[in-house]
């Protein structure tokens, strides 16, 4: 925060000489014959706010209780800043965590959920009673020391919940679904207030949510989790403009997918033939594949041009008929159906506020992207 | 009219009556507290207030009507007795004490069976809890009459004991407080079980995990989060073992030796052997609020102690 405190290196994973400070080597977890953790592998760097993302059953909540060490591991092996955790109870692990539920003890007033932890590290009190303070003011709950938890708003129990699992300084701060149970506006807020804390307080975050917004607003890099495997591991923009499979494309934000094979694999580019586009796709970057092969291209709504006259100057162009719009405020989404008959979702921010230049419904319109918006999704 | 099925007629007709629904589910359970409780409960009262008499009943009247006055008379003699005869005073507190050790050792025997139930396999928890009802459906004197066999001089207990070579002699169980215990223990052990498995099998098992993540080992665990969350079970498995073991009169009867004093058997000497019905009545009426003051402070305790259930 201070000048005097050197920044970070704001990407230590580009860094081959950096230590990791959360290894996770070749984790599994099995649940009878079902297997939840498939052999995950992942390095977490001291400071990030690192997000597991993924549907639910996709096994992230239970990669974190591994951390926690509440399931034991099937196989692998989970290093915490150079220990291996192996054996080690929950109670004698570096780690907190901070429970979807939020967990608070029903019978404590916030001041005692929250002391709780130092006092089972024996602290002198008059030291209890200053972090206590501390981190009441941190998480602005100080009007609410003696309050009981159920006499507390669900935005406050998280604040609590925080305070509680920050208390005891661990190394490691696990966060399950943090901000699920509070609505939208509360949510947006908090969200940045999370992040100030990290920052101030240098703790290494993972968090774990099936929000795709909460993990690109948090997050330092994701891990995008399905069928207990890690996907693809990445900062939030090179999961969204770079998704490396189909799902991770599918499942972050929304996206056109256009089915097709590639026809020429050029020094700086692909043209995939695609019946759903009606003619060849230009992809400038990306993979280079074998003559034939079937592919998919992923274009984000959003990089689509739609207009009724003229586009200009683009590498793809397309033309069809508006099928739906949904105006959403500040931007609206357009479900245009192709010639070819596939429907095609563009978004559009309202930079006008009057309805006349406004498409609307039958409006015959021309689409169009970049060669560079679009990307080769291979599986 | 006629077509309606029967129960909707008698609704319609306690309708006009003015008695719909919820009123209706108030007042069945009020009628029949008043109807076998609180009448009956005022005709003892009544009784405690009279005196003794060789008549049919047993007892004088305590209004009188003579030449248009009419008199109450209260003879408050037989609540002076209790307290100047040492027997009663001494029963009471005997009762209280026998109560009162056999409910902390139930609540030490049950918490741990009913911890032990809860934490089960989901499928397992009802066939234990089963095992633990199971013996309702034998007759509770069955039961009793059973332990007799058990603890009797050349019982089960004393023949193996003797078999194995640990006692010489037979060892003095049947007849002693001991025994008392024992049957007062095992006769009520699964009302102490039930209400706390019902209180512990609702505990979240999220706050134990937070405690093991705030660094607490299990036993701190159990002492700072188990303990305090599970208390409104054990106030209900307290109650319901000691407010019936206080009044007991078959398992001293049965099992007691001639210094076992519980009230239970006072009272029924009094009102069977010695057909002194109104110093039963009072003694029934002082019993009943050595009862009620205790689970008054106890309701009291948990209003202003918490706020959760």
């Amino acid at each position: 925060m201070s000048e005097a405190t050197p920044v970070p290196d704001a990407k230590p994973w580009n860094d081959p000489s950096a230590v990791p400070f959360l290894q996770i080597n070749n984790v599994t977890k099995k649940f009878g014959s079902f297997t939840a953790v498939n052999n995950v592998s992942l390095d977490v760097y001291k400071g990030e706010i690192f997000c597991l993302l993924g549907g639910s059953g996709c096994g992230k909540s239970t990669l974190l209780r591994m951390l926690s060490g509440f399931e034991d591991l099937s196989s692998g092996q989970i290093i915490i800043d150079g220990q291996d955790q192996a054996g080690i109870a929950p109670y004698d692990r570096p780690t907190n965590m901070m429970f979807q539920s939020y967990a608070l003890f029903p019978h404590m007033s916030v001041e005692k959920n929250i002391a709780y932890g130092l006092k089972r590290d024996g602290l002198p009190k008059a030291e209890i009673a200053t972090r206590v303070t501390e981190m009441l003011s941190l998480v602005q709950m100080d009007d609410f020391a003696t309050r009981k938890p159920h006499q507390l708003s669900g935005g406050q129990r998280q604040r609590v919940a925080l305070a509680r699992s920050l208390v005891k300084k661990p190394k490691l701060l696990m966060l399950d679904e943090p901000l699920g149970a509070l609505d939208k506006k509360l949510r947006e807020e908090t969200q940045f207030e999370l992040i100030n804390i990290q920052e101030s307080l240098g703790v290494t975050f993972v968090v774990v949510t099936h929000d795709q917004e909460e993990a690109m607003t948090l997050s330092s890099r994701i891990g995008v989790m399905t069928a207990g495997q890690i996907v693809q591991v990445g900062t939030p923009r090179e999961i969204y403009e770079f998704p490396q499979n189909r799902f991770v494309a599918d499942f972050i934000g929304s996206v056109n997918i256009f089915e097709g094979r590639i026809t020429e694999d050029g020094e700086d580019h692909v043209m995939v033939r695609s019946p759903d586009a009606g003619g060849d796709i230009y992809v400038p970057h990306g993979i280079s594949g074998v003559i034939g092969q079937k592919v998919a291209v992923a274009v984000r709504p959003e990089k689509v041009q739609i207009s009724k006259g003229d586009l200009g100057d683009l590498r793809n162009k397309l033309s069809g008929t508006i099928d739906e719009i949904a105006y959403l405020g500040n931007s609206s989404v357009y479900q245009v159906r192709l010639d070819s008959g596939k429907m095609l979702r563009v978004s559009q921010s309202n930079q006008a506020r009057s309805e006349e230049s406004a498409l609307t419904y039958k409006d015959r319109v021309n689409l169009g992207w970049a060669g560079s918006a679009g990307i080769v999704v291979t599986s | 009219m006629n077509s309606l099925p029967l129960g909707s007629r008698i609704g319609a007709l306690l309708g006009r009556m003015g008695l719909k629904g919820r009123l209706l589910v108030i007042a069945i359970p009020t009628v029949w507290l008043l109807v076998f409780f609180l009448i009956p409960f005022l005709v003892v009262a009544k009784i405690s207030f009279s005196e003794a008499a060789i008549a049919r009943p047993p007892y004088l009247p305590i209004t009188e009507w003579v030449d248009g006055f009419f008199t109450i008379n209260l003879n408050f003699g037989n609540y002076m007795f209790l307290l100047e005869d040492p027997l009663y005073v001494a029963a009471y507190l005997g009762s209280v004490k026998i109560a009162a050790i056999s409910t902390i050792i139930a609540l030490l025997i049950g918490y741990p069976m009913a911890y032990l139930i809860a934490r089960s396999a989901p499928e397992r928890r009802n066939l234990l809890l089963m095992m633990v009802i199971l013996p309702f459906w034998t007759s509770f004197l069955l039961r009793v009459y059973a332990w007799i066999g058990f603890l009797k001089g050349n019982g089960i207990i004393n023949n193996l004991l003797m078999n194995v070579g640990i006692i010489d002699e037979p060892l003095v169980m049947l007849q002693t407080d001991f025994a008392v215990y024992v049957g007062v223990v095992y006769t009520y052990l699964p009302f102490m079980i039930l209400p706390l498995y019902a209180n512990l099998v609702k505990l979240d098992e999220a706050y134990l995990e937070a405690s093991a993540d705030l660094g607490a080992r299990p036993v701190t665990t159990f002492f700072t989060v188990t303990l305090p969350l599970s208390m409104s079970g054990i106030i209900a498995g307290c109650m319901l073992v000691f407010i019936p073991a206080v009044g007991e009169f078959v398992i001293p009867a049965l099992l007691g030796g001639p210094d076992t004093l519980m009230i239970g058997q006072v009272l029924w000497n009094e009102f069977f052997s010695n057909r002194d019905w109104p110093i039963a009545s009072s003694v029934a009426i002082v019993m009943l609020f050595v009862l009620v003051i205790p689970i008054m402070l106890l309701r009291w305790a948990q209003a202003s102690g918490g706020g959760e259930s």
